[in-house]
């Protein structure tokens, strides 16, 4: 399976999940520079966590329109893999990847926990390796997480299965319908809130963050 | 000025300069130079300086840039292990952690800014000391913090926590550097000062450190980062005096912050730092280009031509004086290799930062600024840095305090703890903590609310434990015991996770120096400091001195802020504060006295802050603390946490708490036993099967032990007191920052 992580000026969680990634796949994940216009043949793209752009005018906004942000539209559109973390999230709505959009949180303040977050839909390339409803531990660490789309975005997304994952009681940022992540309608694009790569090995406490990596391998490889 | 003429006689030949005011006794004043330094600058010139000459000696001789007060004490502390890379001196300490790799570290001052504009001025902290441990070549792993604020009853407390607190999560979580762990306490005394003192500590590759000294006569001198702009002139004149009515008006003194150009300056420099590109680099701190600069020429014995045209600036129509004095953040200067510049300007460009070619090193030992073509400053640089004054302030010993005597307890020892608990004092930090990012990087082991925050070691198995302490009303009671308490503390906490201790950074805070009561203080506490960093073998290696924290004669608590890091061999094993099994047997490592004398207990409870600091004991320190990391490191003992504010209870309850186990607990019922605060102590759940050997240990080392307690159920027990659950307790711990700050 080929993996590429995308660096935008600012990125702050790049190489974490580009370390996490390659243990999972057990190989090499390239980094790609947001300037670049092309990008090599990949089965999974991953725009990572971070302040890209300092998340100034809004987060995701720049970067939404950074020169490799066509080429992984027209990725999109054929059918490739996207996964945006936290900033990651932020940049595909902002780009209409994914509909609804990120706003500040409903506390005003930063927040770094470990959140509950519940699997909604098990069965999709990202979330296979989880049972459906199964609840996991997961940092957060945002600003900008509040998710919100139009009431009627929402029952679309409803009825499509496109939800992700919920916050299972536990709800860090007064997200509508407590939401923590969500897929377009075909299922190949996911954006979360969680931090999955903070959350891939013993020393952090803890590893349910992996499945979802996990996911993508038994889908793609 | 009146009196000093000798400078007059060449004034003459120099140009003059549009709108610059004669140099009046009133200007010199203004920028803070005695008379008699105003004497030495002429002997040092021959002949009267202009305004950016002065302002350039007015910076350089600031009690911040030049240490003038406590050099001569400075001197004094312990500064040497096989494992120091780098002493003082740079701009960070440098120490060799093995298989290659050197930890970067250093803690510093943003406390007068942080008063004036909390959100920038603690931001601009944490970018400070950023830039010195990147500008070493080390990637930022960790960030710590020290907050110390005044009473919570002061209208003023609510504004400034909320606002430093977003400072430095602002900065740190954009750079996406982990804020790993920290202080916060409220004093009355810290009402008109707060302190706001911030650690940043990097790895680096032994053979890749970078350092300051210019060098190669010729090479090019490059600017890179953010534009001058008119923020911060003479931030650290500002902070080098005391705050008064006119304090709010030295807000555009303050500067402002931009983390997501510093994220790209520490991407480019790491970048440009692997090519050898690089003969010298600085970056530009307090005092601006002048400062680099100077700094830069002085340690490589060379002299420095600067061409101000060619500096990047923010605004049109600033003056040679205000690019010198400019305190605008994210900038560094470097020297380049000759012919290197086309690969830095490269890096510099992709990350779309300014790189500027603004001089050259030179052969003549002088500092000199050229501007549309002219000689704007010329200053002869050894002098400059040389001849900077060094004061041996007078001092007075702080007087001993009387010993405590007896205490009677106000009420029963569980009902204090919930008191204790629930009070600004020993309550959790969460709402703290909870705005910094503490586990980007995804090197995090452990988290915030422990004893020593942990971090991997990129791509090892190897951790690195890093923790702050100082206990200010300590100092007050008794320096030299203060000192000592602060450095053996942060020894202790780094002891208390299994790591051995290596090195500390010491962030010294304190009023005025010109004060014989308070240089008395900073003289005691450096006494103390010294004894404990040569008895445990924790050398210093780097630090910073605030001085001038009053407010109409009113100094804050003496606060010599101590940083230290140490090293964990194995992440497989190491200890942590939480309770993990049911069953442990609970024992006390150390011996009880039962002390109270400066005691939360008697602050909180009884409202009195006498009495004398406890005593430590530096070779009881030792032997206790090597026997409790060799216990971790061998893997008998998991679960550890070192006793100090609010004694044993307290931290027995934080045990409870961090494992969401109980507690049976017995013992004396005595307030100075479960709440006294002797030194050198530890609590350790020990797992029933390693018991004989923990105990025959002790007994060998000559460490005292007892057992005081079992962990299992739901509550905590003393004695034959009610239970408190748990769930109770936590309550009690959690609620007063957030109800406190919900307030506003």
């Amino acid at each position: 399976m080929k993996a590429c992580v995308v660096v935008f000026p600012g990125s702050n969680c790049d190489r974490d999940v580009q370390v996490a990634l390659s243990n999972v796949i057990g190989g090499p994940v390239e980094m790609v520079w947001h300037g670049d216009s092309e990008m090599a043949a990949t089965d999974l793209i991953v725009l990572p966590g971070g302040f890209s752009y300092g998340d100034y005018l809004r987060s995701g906004a720049m970067s939404a329109r950074s020169p490799v942000m066509r080429e992984i539209i027209a990725r999109a559109e054929r059918g490739v893999a996207v996964l945006g973390i936290c900033n990651g999230f932020q940049v595909l709505t902002e780009a209409g990847l994914l509909p609804g959009a990120l706003l500040p949180n409903a506390g005003l303040k930063f927040v770094c926990r470990d959140v509950r977050v519940r699997v909604e839909n098990s069965q999709t390339p990202f979330t296979n390796s989880y049972e459906q409803g199964q609840v996991l531990s997961i940092p957060v660490a945002h600003h900008d997480g509040q998710y919100f789309a139009e009431p009627h975005t929402l029952d679309a997304m409803r009825t499509g299965d496109q939800i992700a994952f919920r916050y299972d009681d536990d709800n860090p940022n007064g997200s509508l319908d407590d939401i923590a992540g969500i897929f377009n309608q075909r299922k190949t694009v996911l954006g979360l809130m969680p931090h999955p790569e903070r959350a891939a090995d013993a020393l952090h406490g803890g590893t349910d963050g992996r499945g979802l990596l996990q996911s993508l391998v038994a889908a793609l490889a | 000025m009146a009196a000093p003429t000798a400078g007059a006689c060449c004034k003459a030949w120099w140009p003059l300069l549009r709108n610059e005011p004669d140099i009046t006794a009133a200007v010199v004043a203004e920028h803070g130079l005695s008379e008699d330094e105003y004497r030495t600058i002429l002997n040092v010139l021959g002949r009267e300086p202009n305004l950016t000459e002065l302002g350039i000696f007015s910076v350089m001789w600031s009690e911040h840039c030049s240490y003038k007060s406590s050099k001569v004490w400075l001197k004094t502390l312990p500064t040497e292990a096989p494992w120091v890379i780098c002493g003082p001196g740079e701009n960070a300490g440098v120490v060799d952690i093995g298989e290659g790799k050197a930890v970067i570290f250093k803690m510093e001052s943003h406390n007068h800014p942080s008063f004036i504009e909390p959100y920038q001025g603690a931001a601009t902290g944490v970018g400070g000391i950023l830039r010195d441990v990147f500008t070493m070549g080390a990637r930022p792993i960790a960030n710590m913090n020290a907050l110390r604020f005044g009473a919570p009853e002061d209208p003023k407390t609510r504004h400034l926590v909320a606002g430093v607190v977003a400072g430095v999560g602002g900065y740190g979580n954009c750079v996406g550097v982990p804020t790993v762990g920290g202080e916060v306490n409220f004093d009355p005394a810290y009402n008109g000062n707060i302190l706001v003192n911030a650690m940043t500590v990097g790895l680096a590759d032994v053979d890749k450190i970078f350092y300051s000294a210019a060098a190669g006569i010729g090479n090019p001198v490059v600017y890179v980062g953010s534009k001058t702009g008119r923020d911060g002139i003479h931030g650290a004149t500002m902070a080098s005096a005391e705050f008064d009515d006119a304090t709010e008006e030295k807000r555009p003194t303050v500067q402002v912050g931009d983390p997501f150009t510093e994220k790209l300056l520490i991407e480019a420099c790491l970048e440009l730092m692997a090519t050898d590109a690089i003969v010298a680099i600085q970056d530009m701190g307090a005092a601006g280009l002048t400062c680099s600069s100077v700094e830069m020429a002085d340690k490589g014995g060379v002299g420095l031509d600067l061409d101000i045209d060619q500096v990047p600036q923010r605004e049109t129509g600033m003056s040679t004086y205000e690019v010198m004095l400019s305190e605008s953040q994210e900038r560094m200067l470097m020297v380049l290799r000759p012919g290197a510049e086309d690969i830095a300007r490269k890096i510099f460009e992709k990350w779309q930062l300014d790189f500027a070619v603004v001089g050259k090193v030179s052969n003549t030992g002088r500092f000199i600024g050229r501007a549309g073509g002219e000689v704007v400053f010329d200053i002869p640089v050894r002098p400059l840095v040389d001849e900077s004054p060094e004061y041996e302030r007078p001092w007075v010993k702080t007087e001993a305090p009387a010993p405590l005597g007896k205490i009677a307890a106000p009420m029963d020892h569980m009902e204090a703890l919930q008191t204790l608990l629930a009070g600004p004092d020993l309550s959790s930090r969460r709402w703290v903590w909870e705005q910094y990012d503490h586990t980007v990087m995804a090197d995090t082991v452990r988290k915030p609310g422990g004893d020593a925050a942990i971090v991997r070691i990129h791509g090892s198995n190897r951790g690195l434990a890093v923790a702050t302490d100082c206990t200010p009303r300590y100092c007050r009671a008794e320096p030299e015991a203060g000192g000592a308490q602060a450095v053996a503390e942060v020894w202790r906490n780094l002891t208390a996770v299994g790591a051995r201790p290596l090195a500390i950074t010491d962030c010294l805070n304190f009023g005025n120096p010109e004060r014989p009561e308070i240089m008395g203080q900073f003289v005691g506490c450096i006494q103390g400091m010294t004894a404990a960093c040569r008895a445990l073998d924790f050398p210093v290696v780097s630090g910073n001195v605030s001085l001038y924290n009053e407010t109409h004669g009113q100094a804050i608590l003496p606060t010599p802020a101590i940083g230290g890091i140490g090293v964990l061999d194995d992440l497989g094993r190491f200890a942590d504060l939480a309770l993990r099994r049911e069953k442990d047997i609970m024992l006390l490592v150390g011996h009880t006295k039962g002390h109270l004398g400066q005691s939360i207990y008697l602050r909180q409870l009884l409202n009195r802050d006498d009495g004398q600091a406890p005593a430590v004991d530096l070779s009881a320190e030792r032997r206790n603390g090597d026997f409790i990391r060799n216990l971790i490191v061998e893997g008998w003992v998991d679960s550890c946490h070192d006793l100090s504010d609010g004694g044993l209870l307290v931290a027995a309850a934080e045990m409870a708490l961090a494992g969401g186990i109980g507690l049976a607990l017995s013992g004396p019922n005595d307030a100075g036993f479960w709440f006294g605060e002797d030194q050198g102590r530890y609590l350790i759940a020990v797992p029933e099967t390693a018991l004989g050997l923990v105990l025959q240990r002790a007994e060998e080392r000559e460490v005292a032990v007892q057992t005081i307690g079992i962990t299992g159920g739901e509550a905590l027990t003393l004695n034959a007191s009610t239970p408190i659950s748990i769930a109770e307790l936590r309550r009690c711990h959690e609620s007063w920052l957030p109800g406190y700050m919900a307030n506003a």
